[in-house]
């Protein structure tokens, strides 16, 4: 099939970007789509032009690197995947598509569609773990823990650190990720004990660190890759409208 | 050189405590003085990184990735090890050392394997503390599941995603570490090259990936957890950036490699669809405890395979391996899929594949247990693939996975150079030839989180002493010139193949003649092959751009030409092996019916191999393997 792109071009932070075209034809169906991005640059290269950077690794949608606007939607038009794992059977031939980096005033543009996520690590950082250091824990099994309560923990521990919610949300807001750690945690009676201090913490740095506010607008939900729910943000505003009254 | 293990004297079960109780400490105000370099942020760097700051280590950390949580030990799926026995179904301590250690075709160290066992009771108890939500039965008490080469069920889960959970834990615990400022972690820095000072390993050279900055670190000792190099063979499991050039730049500088060509390929994977692919999926073995493998009795079947009547069907690994059946260990798994494809039986559009078929489980226990235990896995399957596995069977096939080879160690995870330790699946250790599924994430979690603080401290207090370096000695000038020169070279050659290009060659030669099946005639014409395509890639690579900026490019240009030296490595060290064990099958020893023939009598040691130069031939240290608790057998599965 042939392909129309139009990607977004930007040298670094403080030059400005532009959207440029590319023609590519001998695209096969199921190839997926960083494949197609590679033969793109395959091709560039050989041009003495030089190819357009973006993020990746585990090419398999859990590793949460490829991070990329397409068609206007964080990891492309089919809900519940990552950039790398969709693929070329999802376009028409003759398609026109926009390539575009995650767009938030947390997540700098390093180069064309390569973003800097670190904001992410620093939220965590403020208090996304439980303080158990390396030695002789309890033993495993005298701690009990339904069955529901560890599904449900890890429902919300199964976030990959894309920022897809955070690109996709108007306000740039960090909410679903950081609500998706403090509910994991505090979901579980080995976290629970410091759950109070925690979302204080993460939620004053996420405000720190330049996202948005949420304003409910459920956005993030329908373009997460793992389907984390909104209703880890119902639970972090739970959880920190607690820790504020039960604070002195 | 004499390669001395270090194992300590005793009993078994004695040896690690013994050592423990032996080793020498630091004290907590001397810890401050002895900074430590980990390189990696996998699950083996992370827990070693935290657990070392814990102790008052001050560590500087590394990773290539632009986040210390996106290490590839993410994409473990299946689960971890650990011989609770919470089945009671008669595991064990001594169990678990002995299936790993025949699972490993008996070329591993009875003490190191035996310690692995002994650790992996902590470790489950470790995650449970740091919040991983591993899998529950409805009473609280935790679930296990079975994986290959075993028979009781050992195996911890969450979901189809233990290594991410996994990894998390360790990550967290590494970012409570940086918060408190005791950890310092660069990432998007790769290590370049080692340091080496009177014979000690100081330092390293890093280039900063978003700036291109060169840089040194000096420290008391460096840690290299960089993972396995099986994307070597291009198309594999591991993540795009997975590399060897940590650990070849250590062995250029004097650590010894062992058994480099002992490559895991993974039965279950998906199969190559076109010659644009720049990975293969793997899809977890936990499948194979519900799935049953099988092919077409007809050679070039054209039906469907819901349309070929049972009878019709081979499955080949239960009419083989009956006792074992669909859960035979890996390295078997991969051969006899390898075996009936090559003999015409394969499927799918490019016939490389074989069905992995779950309607006999679906019909027994119903879809929804089944979606329970492998929803993401199915779902997975669809997303990649468009096929839905309730329906008709998936189609796998064998991919390049793991790297048992590596990094020399002593039991104390310590290399030939004294100061660099490597952990995790950079090192040989514990695997022998051929690793158990479930087993690594283990062995990375316990060589960062309880060997290594007890043998770093051993060493380190004898460095509290001597004299300190720092990055201003005449020799982290020495090797920064090399570093930069031949990053400046790389950009330089103006060729017009792309690095990948020359990836994809590569690849190919080591998959068709150092892969599942070597010949002493395939491995010779591929050590002639290596050297023309590495002559060629100095001639006509193109890398655009220049090191002094983010540049994909050269980063993977970089990696190349290290692939392109340990690729020779690994044909030599397979040539050399005039045996079959574990994933090591060589044609010319087999039995009458194709199984493996070991050779105790003259191979029962691990090839620990010392670099020589690019135009030597490396130089063979064997470290004979002794086996004083338990009798070799011959290892079978039917
Ligand atoms: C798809 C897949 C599924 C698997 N499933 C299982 C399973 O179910 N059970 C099991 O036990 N095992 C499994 N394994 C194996 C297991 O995941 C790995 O062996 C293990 O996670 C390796 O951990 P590690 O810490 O050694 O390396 P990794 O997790 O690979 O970490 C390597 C680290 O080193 C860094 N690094 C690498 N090179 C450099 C450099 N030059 N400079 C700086 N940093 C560098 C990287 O950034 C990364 O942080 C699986 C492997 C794969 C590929
Ligand atoms: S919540 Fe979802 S979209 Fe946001 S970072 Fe996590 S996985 Fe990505
Ligand atoms: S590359 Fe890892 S999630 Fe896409």
């Amino acid at each position: 099939m042939k392909i129309h792109l139009k990607i977004w071009r930007q040298q670094d932070a403080k030059t400005k970007g532009k959207l440029v075209d590319y023609m590519l034809d001998q695209v096969d169906h199921h190839m997926s789509f960083l494949e197609m991005m590679d033969t793109l640059n395959e091709q560039l290269i050989v041009k003495g032009e030089m190819p357009v950077e973006f993020d990746h690794d585990c090419r398999e949608g859990i590793c949460g690197t490829c991070g990329m606007m397409i068609n206007g939607q964080a990891h492309g038009p089919v809900p519940g995947l990552t950039a790398c794992q969709l693929h070329m059977r999802e376009f028409e031939d003759g398609a026109t598509i926009y390539v575009e980096p995650f767009r938030a005033k947390a997540f700098p543009v390093k180069r064309d569609l390569k973003v800097d996520r670190s904001s992410f690590d620093r939220i965590i950082q403020a208090g996304g773990f439980i303080t158990a250091s390396t030695g002789q824990p309890a033993e495993a099994n005298t701690l009990l823990i339904t069955h529901e309560s560890a599904e449900s923990a890890f429902d919300s521990a199964a976030c990959i650190g894309c920022g897809a919610c955070v690109a996709t949300c108007k306000n740039s807001s960090a909410a679903l990720f950081t609500s998706a750690k403090i509910s994991h945690l505090a979901k579980l009676p080995q976290g629970e004990k410091e759950a109070a201090k925690r979302v204080l913490k993460m939620v004053s740095r996420m405000d720190e660190e330049g996202f948005g506010h949420c304003s409910n607008t459920e956005a993030c939900e329908v373009e997460c890759p793992q389907g984390i729910s909104v209703l880890n943000i119902a639970r972090m505003n739970w959880e920190y409208t607690k820790a504020n009254l039960l604070k002195d | 050189m004499e390669l001395d293990a270090k194992i300590p004297a005793g009993p078994l079960e004695n040896k690690w405590s013994h050592y423990k109780a032996q080793a020498k400490l630091v004290n907590p105000a001397n810890r401050k003085k002895l900074p430590v370099i980990v390189v990696g942020t996998g699950l083996a760097g992370a827990s070693a990184a935290a657990s070392l700051a814990e102790q008052g280590y001050p560590v500087t950390s590394f990773c290539f990735q632009d986040s210390a949580r996106r290490a590839h030990s993410v994409a473990a799926q299946g689960g971890v090890n650990a011989a609770k026995n919470y089945q009671n179904d008669g595991d064990s301590v001594y169990r678990m050392f002995y299936d790993t250690l025949k699972g490993g075709d008996f070329r591993a160290r009875e003490a190191n394997v035996y310690r692995l066992a002994e650790c992996s009771l902590n470790l489950i108890d470790q995650a449970v503390a740091q919040g991983v939500p591993f899998a529950r039965e409805y009473g609280g008490y935790l679930s296990n599941r079975s994986f290959g080469g075993v028979q009781v069920s050992r195996t911890f889960y969450a979901r189809g995603q233990t290594g991410q959970q996994l990894l998390l834990g360790a990550y967290q615990a590494l970012m409570r570490q940086v918060s408190l400022g005791k950890v310092i972690l660069y990432s998007r820095h790769e290590m370049l090259d080692l340091v080496v000072v009177e014979g000690k390993a100081k330092g390293i050279i890093s280039r900063n990936l978003d700036t291109g900055v060169i840089e040194r670190f000096a420290a008391e000792a460096v840690v290299v957890a960089t993972g396995g190099f099986g994307k070597i063979y291009y198309l594999s499991t591991l993540a795009m950036g997975c590399n060897g050039s940590a650990i070849w730049r250590a062995h250029k500088r004097g650590a010894l490699m062992a058994c480099p060509s002992w490559t895991q390929i993974h039965p279950t994977s998906l199969p190559q669809s076109g010659d644009y692919q720049s990975k293969l999926t793997l899809m977890s073995e936990s499948l194979r405890n519900d799935g049953r493998i099988w092919v077409p009795k007809l050679a070039n079947e054209e039906r469907a395979a819901n349309d070929i009547p049972e009878q019709e069907r081979d499955y080949y690994l239960e009419r083989r391996y009956p006792s074992f059946g669909n859960l035979a260990p890996r390295d078997i798994s991969s051969r006899a899929a390898k075996e009936r494809i090559d003999a015409g039986f394969g499927v799918g559009a490019q016939k490389n594949a074989v069905y992995l078929d779950f309607s006999k489980a679906i019909k027994e226990q119903g879809k929804d247990k089944i979606k329970e235990k492998y929803g993401n896995l199915f779902s997975m399957y669809k997303k990649i693939t468009a096929d839905d596995a309730y329906i008709a069977p998936m189609k796998i096939s064998p991919a390049a996975h793991f790297s048992m080879g590596g990094l020399w160690v002593d039991y104390e995870l310590m290399t030939t150079i004294p100061g660099l330790f490597a952990i995790g699946e950079a090192n040989f250790a514990d695997h022998g030839a051929n690793r158990l599924g479930a087993n690594s994430l283990l062995q990375a979690c316990v060589d960062g989180y309880f060997i290594l603080p007890y043998t770093l401290a051993n060493y380190l207090s004898g460095e509290l002493k001597k004299d300190k370096i720092t990055v201003e000695h005449p020799e982290f000038e020495r090797v920064e010139k090399e570093v930069v020169t031949q990053l400046n070279e790389l950009c330089q050659i103006k060729g017009t193949k792309t690095a990948d290009y020359f990836h994809k060659k590569l690849g190919k030669l080591l998959y068709d003649k150092c892969g599942l099946s070597r010949s002493k005639t395939g491995l010779t014409e591929a050590i002639a092959g290596i050297k023309t395509l590495r002559a060629e890639f100095y001639k006509e690579l193109i890398v655009p751009g220049s090191a002094a900026e983010i540049n994909g490019e050269l980063e993977k240009a970089g990696r190349i030409a290290d692939y392109l030296e340990i690729a020779e490595l690994m044909c030599h060290d397979a040539l050399s092996r005039e045996e079959s064990c574990g994933a090591h099958f060589r044609e010319e020893y087999q039995t009458a019916d194709g199984e493996a023939l070991r050779d105790d009598k003259n191979y029962c040691y691990v090839s620990a191999w010392e670099w020589a130069g690019i135009d030597a031939a490396p130089v063979l240290h064997p470290e004979p393997l002794e086996f004083e608790f338990i009798k070799l057998s011959v290892r079978s599965y039917s």
